[in-house]
């Protein structure tokens, strides 16, 4: 069970990877997250579901390597297995209650940022197949970082890239492209969803405000069980205490606490930060780096 | 007759060393001592203690064999009614069940049945022959599903696999037990030595555990239902964390209770090869006084925490087990009653730094006849510390019943069941701290059991 059959390295620290989990595909909808360890001493990282695919038994994953637990999954391989995969877990996005009428007659707009690119894939494929109009803004620093650019192209009605530096595309970040659309394109979006980086996402709810679009947004908490028991993922929402991982994932942007998110998502800094040294220096032999990757 | 005056003692680990270590605590009885302690019971005619245990095991006849010195006999009579005897050996509150209506307990001491049963169950563990198979019934073609795999889902589904039930169970985390792996530390009830042990046992008799299956998002109760399961039992306990909600809750360094025993027990942050971090301070402060929170204060104190439990009545209303109580002091935890938080306040980074509380008194009996506590206006204090933990007790996961039409819950989100189990689905069973809210691991072995006769009787009568 939970064999990866297919690994593809996106960037040097981001992978993606199909992973055999019947169950969790039959079921899985746009929205939800799973939650992967990767053996027995490994913790359970919580993961958005990047695509399902319900015939093939199969869920795709896309995870950047930032601390011990990921770098550890990363380093796993074809053929490999994880201990453990669980799912699908969180509420879908609310749109997948809507009636056809309200979704064709909506125009979505993505804001993709980082390893946050790949779970846009699976709602705006939905949205598109569902007759809505969905264009994504795909941000990165700079343009090798930029990834699942021909996944959401072919998921979405109209792509748009963003790079910080402008070696690609709009020179700018993710809500400056969202703000040349709107005021300078005339682009009338109804919804706005922003997933990435919690920073990225306070700064486009911002953006999103000021521009009158509704803002949902997709929050990476940490997060112990992932179905309500631990309250790890404890989140300010409309001044309200909020579990992200049962009353979540996705939550109206407008009204969260963005500062407190990102400081309960640094509480284990320090821990994370030697036990990424010490895992760092035993499992050196990615197939990226195999590869001849940087 | 003086025999019967004294009860035999279990050793203990001493304190000191204890407080360090995750072992133990308890080291059980020797042989001489079970045999002495057997020695005590009258063989009542009518034993009340049978009538006190939630699943009614015929505590004077094992006993009578373990004074025999048949300890095998014992551990027959025993598995009768229970599959899990090394645990509830360990876990069971006895002082208010068995022995705490045991007729030597009215002028003497009650008889010790509960090392008597951990004792048995030990001995049996280690000295049963390896090839002793257990026989399993003929399957009767009929499939449950339970939805759990905690002490009720357990006791459900092994009652069913003797009655010919293929049984299968799912459960939410990587690991089988519930709250007997998430919640319960290791030195009071040993995993891989206790915990699996026992649930191999379950599996032995034919039922099969699914792990990593999150019944109300993997599959829901009309899946399970509609792919061929004849009834589904509902053992999901009581898994959802109460915070006070005063200022400063969410603050780096507050812990659910849930999450902290979780990250130690379940996720073993305690040892240094697995990957999980926990941070318990140089100072823990944990509000509440359950089993629950004196687990966590003797967690958080093993991780090298000074700990102090704040609790805004008495000492004397403490919910915890009076032995857990006195563990607790005796390893060194402090205890500030009468107190309760108003705000917890954090540094410049939005880490804990302290507690603001406040000093409480003991005014009218409540509804449920405890004396409510009531602030003593102007009494508030700063106490400082790195971490705490609130422990104020579980309810239900709405995860199934906000998934499955037609299954009632009441005001507090526990599913409503009757007397046999049964919900206001039928074919849809439910026991356990999911109907009940939190209780105790013995309680909710005893509604799986009587859920299981009745999901019999469902099935025969379909």
């Amino acid at each position: 069970m939970y064999k990866i059959l297919k690994k593809e390295c996106l960037t040097p620290t981001i992978t993606k990877m199909v992973v055999e989990a019947p169950m969790l595909a039959a079921a899985a909808l746009p929205g939800q997250f799973l939650i992967v360890r990767a053996n027995e001493k490994g913790e359970r990282i919580p993961l958005t579901i990047s695509d399902y695919n319900a015939a093939a038994g199969t869920v795709t994953i896309v995870t950047q390597a930032v601390g011990a637990s990921t770098i550890t999954i990363n380093s796993m391989n074809e053929g490999d297995a994880f201990a453990d995969v669980v799912g699908p877990l969180g509420n879908p996005s609310e749109f997948v209650k809507w009636d056809e009428e309200k979704i064709r007659s909506s125009r979505f707009v993505f804001l993709a940022g980082g390893v946050g690119s790949a779970p846009v894939y699976p709602q705006a494929k939905w949205l598109k197949e569902h007759g809505a109009t969905v264009d994504v803004i795909l941000g990165a620093r700079t343009k090798d970082l930029l990834i699942y650019v021909d996944d959401l192209r072919s998921a979405c009605t109209n792509l748009h890239i963003a790079t910080d530096d402008g070696s690609f595309g709009f020179k700018g970040n993710i809500p400056a492209m969202l703000e040349h659309l709107v005021v300078n394109e005339g682009c009338q979006f109804t919804e706005c969803v922003a997933i990435g980086p919690m920073i990225m996402m306070k700064f486009s709810v911002l953006m999103a405000q000021k521009l009158n679009i509704p803002v949902t947004v997709s929050l990476n908490t940490l997060m112990v069980d992932g179905t309500g028991m631990c309250g790890a993922c404890r989140v300010t929402v409309d001044g309200k205490t909020r579990f992200a991982c049962v009353d979540g994932p996705e939550f109206d942007g407008t009204n969260v606490d963005f500062d407190e998110a990102m400081r309960r998502q640094k509480q284990y800094f320090e821990q994370e930060r030697q036990a990424k040294a010490a895992v760092e220096e035993s499992e050196a032999d990615c197939a990226c780096k195999q590869r001849g990757l940087k | 007759m003086a025999e019967r005056l004294s009860r035999t003692v279990a050793p203990n680990q001493d304190p000191k060393v204890r407080a360090t270590n995750f072992e133990e605590v308890c080291l059980g009885f020797d042989k001489e001592m079970a045999l002495r302690e057997a020695s005590r019971c009258l063989n009542c005619k009518n034993p009340r203690c049978v009538a006190s245990c939630p699943v009614n095991i015929q505590i004077p006849e094992f006993i009578s064999k373990v004074a025999q010195g048949d300890f095998t006999a014992a551990a027959d009579v025993i598995a009768r009614d229970s599959s899990l005897p090394a645990i509830c050996g360990r876990v069971c509150p006895q002082e208010t069940q068995c022995e705490g209506s045991c007729v030597l307990g009215v002028k003497f001491e009650p008889v010790a049945i509960g090392q008597l049963e951990r004792f048995v169950a030990d001995w049996n563990r280690a000295n049963k022959p390896a090839d002793a198979v257990k026989e399993r019934p003929a399957l009767n073609g009929h499939k449950v599903a339970v939805v759990g795999s905690g002490p009720s889902g357990l006791a459900c589904a092994s009652d069913l696999a003797k009655m010919g039930y293929e049984v299968t169970i799912f459960e939410a985390l990587h690991r089988a037990g519930g709250v007997l792996v998430y919640g319960i530390p290791e030195f009071r009830l040993p995993k891989d030595k206790i915990v699996e042990k026992e649930i191999a046992d379950v599996l032995a008799m034919g039922v099969e555990i699914k792990t990593n299956v999150v019944v109300g998002r993997t599959v829901t109760i009309d899946g399970l239902l509609d792919g061929g399961y004849d009834a589904v039992y509902i053992g999901s306990g009581a898994g959802l964390p109460r915070f006070m909600g005063i200022p400063g809750e969410n603050l780096n360094g507050v812990y659910s209770a849930n999450e902290f025993l979780t990250r130690n027990n379940l996720m073993k942050a305690y040892r240094n090869d697995y990957l999980t971090p926990i941070n318990a301070g140089k100072k823990a402060v944990i509000v509440g006084g359950g089993n629950v929170a004196m687990d966590a204060a003797r967690t958080a104190l093993r991780l090298g925490a000074d700990t102090t439990i704040v609790y805004r009545r008495t000492e004397k209303e403490l919910p915890a087990r009076r032995e857990e109580v006195h563990h607790a002091m005796e390893e060194g935890i402090h205890f500030a009653m009468l107190t309760n938080p108003v705000e917890v306040l954090g540094d410049e980074n939005g880490n804990v730094k302290a507690v603001r509380c406040i000093k409480m008194e003991l005014g009218e009996p409540d509804q449920s006849g405890r004396r409510s506590p009531v602030e003593i206006p102007g009494s508030e204090f700063e106490m400082e510390t790195d971490i705490v933990i609130m422990s104020l007790g579980t309810s239900p996961n709405p995860l199934i019943s906000s998934t499955t039409d037609g299954l009632d819950t009441c005001r507090r989100g526990c599913l409503v069941a009757d007397e046999t189990g049964a919900t206001t689905r039928p074919g849809v069973f439910a026991g356990g701290d999911a109907v009940t809210g939190a209780a105790t691991v013995i309680l909710a072995m005893g509604a799986g059991r009587k859920a299981a006769k009745a999901i019999d009787e469902y099935i025969k009568s379909k």
